[in-house]
């Protein structure tokens, strides 16, 4: 009996699956997974590496999932072929599987450095690479992270907070360049710097020899090196089945491939030129595609995904997002800098919308932006307040008794006012329980039973001074 | 006339709270005139001789103008003798024409346990009808379910409110006790506490911390804090363990809910969510708490499943002075959803569907099992369904206002207004017996004894003080003789102890039960903690101690997924519209809206918004906004505040209007609309004086 096949297992492809199951609890679903693990989730892998989570709570599916949602599922089984003709797809064993709709979720894989010794660079994308990197740091002195990415920071971060000295090697003039400016980025590199990993940028790597990784000029020492400089996407069984593929698996607003019972999600799958590297863009995509081919949602179509990237690293608070590297020229540009404490904050205005943004240093407001940035919501006139919320609406402090109007509200349980109490000091009450006693003040929640008993004290004290 | 008692000790009519509070009538020379006076009772431990104002006040309704006295047919006054055969001829002749069904009846979680009690046996003896529910499915349901699903039992705090002070750590999910309870604060320590609110509220005032999500985004809060707890270590491996099952299944699922995801949907700072999961981790004891804020969504089930992963994740259930528990709302919204109100129950929160609950209730009643009707419509699916060819022809409607609470309320007055009869029971002219066919003027209160449960599931004697005006009735005695003109005479009794003590038999091997609870052991007792199964049972203040009522006795853990409100933002409608209540009023304000003292504190409906979206479209403070959503309009007055999340307005919903917008989407689980998030748009109407 034919029904959805997924080929892949990772982010995409156990996103999918749930997704299907969620709006659909009978569709026949069969899923092939390359690895023989249950699908994990990867973007953990940073604070595995790191040891702020433990590899057995990244699960996303356990083994009993299958079974109790009724998928049927081949982990460590590679998918070979697509016979289109007869709809169907074909794993190493030779068995073949029909399909009435196929999700192609095959990811991607690492580039590795094309450099004599490159074989010594353990990849970090999988699990199985988590544990080679974790069991290899054990016995080593030194490492090399080569990429200053967003993975190579969080790698390098990880293995410095296991107490690892470690060297981060960027090609480019500083880290995350696609995601950061140059001063974010010096920012960050100070940051790291000062968290035990020593930064290189504008280094080329030639080549990976026993303990060294080799430099155009010079070389470092290392016993164990990680290559996190990025990955391509796994397209080779789309483009064998001739399906259109660019840089990834070509796809429409339906994440549907040039044959219509095919579909791509993920980082394989290339939507009006773009192929996506963040989780949040494949789980939109597994999302529509469910919709689409359970029938929740015929008209569900994918617009492309805001960008918004979050470094996971203890003690490096980093977010970026949108059109960073836009300039005066282009865009509103608001910025504060704080090298010194570790502090880059940059906004990107057009239009009086947040189009970009860069955060380092700063976990309070990366919340409130991301969302302003995600909805296009109205910034105030002063941006200041964007950037140092507490400059703008900032709760009151709790005024003297001396300062606050006769109007204000002193016990909001029973609505009494600073004038109220007044009133009932002027008729004779001297204590907190007298005033409670004609006005009913301190007798609701009991917490403002402090300022009643200033602006008793107050009075007294007024009293006092001009008898 | 006889002398009226002095000093009656009792309980405030308002909230779950239910504040001890002495009503004394007041005298001059032998004259009673028509005050009372009120003052806190220091012996009721859940508000310590404290009251708020709306406590305070309390007694200003008993002698208002504004209550009915005479019974009204078409808005015209009449005996009570021709409003109640009216009313019973026209159900007799509609029921012949259209079935048993065609008839339905609303309650409400204000009325006493006798009276929630007896308009469900009513419904089912009386009228034979499956159509009826309460406003109680618009409160307490999400909460019920999900604790239900993990506990096996639904008992809003499952020990007494007292314990609360012996907990290091409180995180309260959309409550905002300072102002809907004020005495409660008194039982928490704020540098303990934990906020979520998308408002700054008097409650996240008073916090240590304070998690300002976006509306609807709970669940994914939730399901962070969870992840973050996991990755932490603070699993308490033996409790999980020992005392629940299923922690795998949720472990897993919350993987995919690392912080990092989590802030970009609610937009609290990962650094807030770790330091509320290390606040209660490291507290010793620690309590999770959910109100309507993270309930009213058409995902709250899952919202509070999730909370309660967390607890048990945790180890909180069943240690005392730490757990999970849900802030009731109405007075008797706990005692109300146990007796068979509710469409799919019977008395002693007993399913409808079980037969051998059918066969207990039945023998009580004295009825054939096979005769009392199945499953009904939820609050909502009945409103809606009023007046269509499918649905109700007539409604009984006590201690409710749907026109103001419910969601989608403009369509629901049209639904109210289409019915060939509506009967309203109410001490006021509320704006839901404004459209009655016939109303009939009851006693409240202090003019009437009963029990109510509170938010602890502790049974309390709400005494007589005073004689009801002359003219009204209680609902009791309505409800009696209705069903003498119904031919159902001689098994509805109007005395409340006598319609107790069928209770207690009705309730007696159910999962709330009653059976040991009398008047005397709750005046001896100060309260007695359902259950209680045998007259010389004391009472369960703290249950789950030594295992949860579930088939083996352990909790469940069930995982659940986040997903976005229901109708999200749009170009169209672009700002969150959340709602909620204010210190001066109660529910639909029928009773406080007719109180001066709490008219003048907050005498209109006011929209709150953001300095920065006020800039953003012209709005002054004191602007009169009109505030335009899918389902309805309603205008109000514009209060300026950085209180509130700059995407997101709110309205406090005791005014007819507020509902007119909110979303009647409802919760797969607990039939619960989605009133705290739906989408607005705003355009300034009129300048401010």
């Amino acid at each position: 009996m034919r029904g959805i096949v997924v080929v892949g297992n990772g982010m995409a492809g156990s996103r999918l699956v749930s997704e299907v199951r969620a709006r659909d609890k009978k569709a026949r679903v069969t899923v092939f997974g390359a690895e023989e693990r249950a699908p994990y989730n990867r973007v953990l892998l940073s604070n595995v590496l790191a040891g702020t989570t433990r590899a057995d709570q990244v699960r996303l599916h356990g083994p009993s999932w299958y079974a109790d949602h009724d998928v049927t599922v081949h982990l460590g089984t590679e998918v070979v072929a697509i016979d289109r003709e007869t709809r169907c797809v074909i794993t190493g064993d030779g068995r073949r599987t029909p399909y009435s709709v196929l999700v192609l979720a095959t990811g991607s894989e690492p580039v590795v450095p094309a450099v004599p010794g490159a074989e010594r660079a353990i990849a970090f994308r999988t699990m199985d690479d988590c544990e080679r990197i974790l069991a290899a740091a054990k016995a080593s002195r030194r490492a090399v992270v080569i990429g200053g990415g967003l993975l190579g920071v969080e790698a390098a971060r990880g293995l410095a907070g296991r107490g690892l000295p470690v060297t981060l090697l960027h090609l480019k003039g500083h880290l995350m360049d696609r995601q950061l400016d140059h001063e974010a980025g010096q920012v960050l590199g100070d940051t790291l710097a000062g968290l035990g990993v020593e930064i290189m940028t504008g280094v080329t790597v030639t080549g990976i020899t026993e303990g060294k990784v080799e430099l155009t000029s010079g070389h470092v020492e290392a016993d164990l090196v990680v290559a996190a400089c990025g990955v391509r996407p796994v397209t080779t069984l789309a483009h064998d089945a001739g399906l259109h593929v660019e840089r990834g698996i070509v796809v429409d607003d339906e994440m549907r491939t040039d044959d219509p019972a095919i579909f791509a999600v993920g980082e394989c799958a290339q939507h009006d030129g773009q192929v996506y590297g963040l989780v949040a863009p494949c789980w939109e995509q597994a999302a529509i595609v469910a919709d689409l081919i359970t029938g929740a949602d015929a008209r569900a179509r994918y617009r492309g995904s805001r960008l918004v990237t979050r470094l996971k690293a203890k003690s490096v608070e980093l977010a970026a997002m949108g059109e960073t590297h836009l300039t005066d020229a282009d865009a509103e540009i608001v910025r504060f800098t704080h090298r010194r404490g570790g502090t880059y904050r940059k906004l990107v205005i057009r239009d009086g919308r947040l189009v970009g943004a860069i955060l380092v240093g700063d976990p309070a407001t990366v919340g409130t932006l991301t969302q302003l940035f995600d909805r296009g919501g109205p910034l105030p006139a002063d941006r200041a307040g964007l950037l140092f919320p507490s400059l703008s609406g900032a709760a009151p402090v709790s005024p003297s008794p001396v300062r606050m109007p006769d109007a204000a509200q002193v016990c909001r349980c029973n609505n009494v006012t600073k004038g109220q109490i007044r009133a009932c000091w002027e008729a004779g009450a001297r204590d907190v329980a007298a005033v409670a006693a004609a006005t009913r003040a301190t007798t609701g929640c009991g917490s403002c039973a402090e300022t009643v008993g200033g602006i008793v004290e107050w009075l007294c004290e007024q009293e006092g001074a001009s008898a | 006339m006889a002398p009226l008692p002095e000093g009656t000790a009792t309980h405030c009519p308002y909230c779950a709270l239910q504040c001890g509070m002495h009503v004394t009538p007041l005298e001059i020379g032998q004259v009673e005139i028509d005050q009372v006076e009120i003052t806190p009772r220091d012996d009721v431990p859940a508000n310590q001789g404290g009251l708020c104002q709306k406590g305070w006040t309390a007694g200003a309704l008993l002698r208002s103008p504004h209550r009915l006295t005479t019974p009204l047919v078409h808005g015209k006054p009449v005996g009570w003798d021709e409003a109640l055969g009216y009313a019973a001829a026209r159900i007799a002749r509609i029921q012949d024409v259209h079935g048993p069904d065609a008839v339905a009846v609303f309650g409400g979680g204000g009325l006493t346990n006798e009276k929630a009690y007896q308009l469900g046996k009513f419904a089912r003896v009386a009228l034979r009808t499956s159509q009826i529910d309460y406003n109680g499915r618009f409160c307490m349901s999400s909460a019920a379910a999900a604790t239900n699903r993990a506990f096996g039992l639904d008992r809003g705090l499952p020990f007494p409110v007292t314990d609360l002070a012996e907990a290091g750590a409180v995180l309260l999910a959309g409550g905002n006790v300072a102002e809907t309870m004020p005495p409660f604060v008194r039982h928490l320590n704020p540098a303990g506490l934990i906020v979520v609110d998308p408002r700054e509220t008097a409650t996240a005032r008073l916090a240590a911390l304070h998690l300002q999500n976006a509306p609807g985004t709970d669940l994914a809060l939730a399901l962070a804090l969870l992840h973050i707890a996991i990755a932490d270590g603070h699993v308490a491996e033996e409790y999980v363990a020992a005392r629940t099952t299923g922690f795998d299944a949720v472990r897993d699922s919350v993987s995919a809910w690392w912080p990092e995801r989590a802030e970009r949907v609610t937009g609290v700072p990962v650094a807030g969510m770790r330091r509320a999961v290390a606040m209660l981790a490291e507290a010793g004891n620690a309590v999770i708490l959910t109100g309507r804020g993270a309930e009213q969504h058409a995902k709250g089930t899952d919202t509070v499943t999730a909370y309660i992963n967390l607890a048990l994740t945790l180890g909180l259930p069943g240690r005392r002075g730490s757990g999970y528990g849900c802030v009731t709302g109405q007075g008797n919204g706990q005692g109300g959803r146990e007796h068979g109100q509710k469409a799919d129950q019977l008395p002693g929160y007993r399913k409808i569907d079980d037969p051998a609950a059918r066969a207990h209730v039945a023998a009580v009643w004295g009825v054939d099992p096979a005769d009392l009707p199945g499953p009904g419509r939820s609050a909502y699916e009945l409103l809606d369904a009023l007046g269509t060819p499918e649905g109700p022809k007539a409604l009984l409607l006590f201690g409710s206002n749907p026109v103001v609470s419910s969601p989608r309320s403009g369509h629901v007055a049209g639904r109210l207004a289409a019915l060939d009869l509506l009967v309203v029971a109410d001490l006021v002219l509320s704006d839901t017996a404004e459209l009655a066919t016939v109303v009939l003027p009851t006693a409240q209160w202090a003019e009437e004894a009963g029990t109510m449960t509170n938010l602890e599931g502790r049974v309390l004697l709400r005494r007589r003080a005073v004689a009801p005006p002359s003219g009204v009735r209680s609902d009791l005695e309505i409800l009696s003789g209705l069903a003498d003109r119904l031919g159902r005479g001689g098994v509805f009794p109007d005395d409340p102890r006598t319609v107790f003590d069928e209770l207690r038999r009705a309730s007696a091997g159910g999962v709330a039960d009653y059976s040991g609870i009398t008047y005397e052991k709750i005046a001896d007792q100060g309260g007695v903690f359902w259950p209680c199964p045998a007259d010389d049972h004391p009472g369960t203040p703290r249950i789950f101690l030594d295992r949860f009522p579930t088939p083996d006795g352990r909790a469940r853990m069930v995982a659940v997924d986040h997903r976005p409100p229901v109708e999200d933002v749009d170009a169209d409608f672009p700002y969150y519209l959340t709602t909620g209540r204010l210190l001066a009023h109660y529910q639909s304000g029928a009773q406080t809206r007719r109180v001066a003292d709490l008219t003048e504190a907050a005498p209109q409906p006011f929209l709150e918004l953001h300095p920065d979206l006020a800039d953003h479209l012209g709005i002054r403070p004191g602007d009169l906004v009109r505030v335009t959503g899918r389902r309805g309009v309603t205008e109000a007055t514009a209060r300026i505040s950085a209180a509130i999340r700059a995407d997101t307005v709110f309205l406090p919903f005791h005014w007819e209007g507020p509902n007119r917008l909110t979303n009647p989407a409802l919760d797969p689980v607990s039939r619960m609309p989605e009133f705290k998030v739906c989408a607005v748009n705003l355009a300034v109407v009129g300048g401010g004086r």
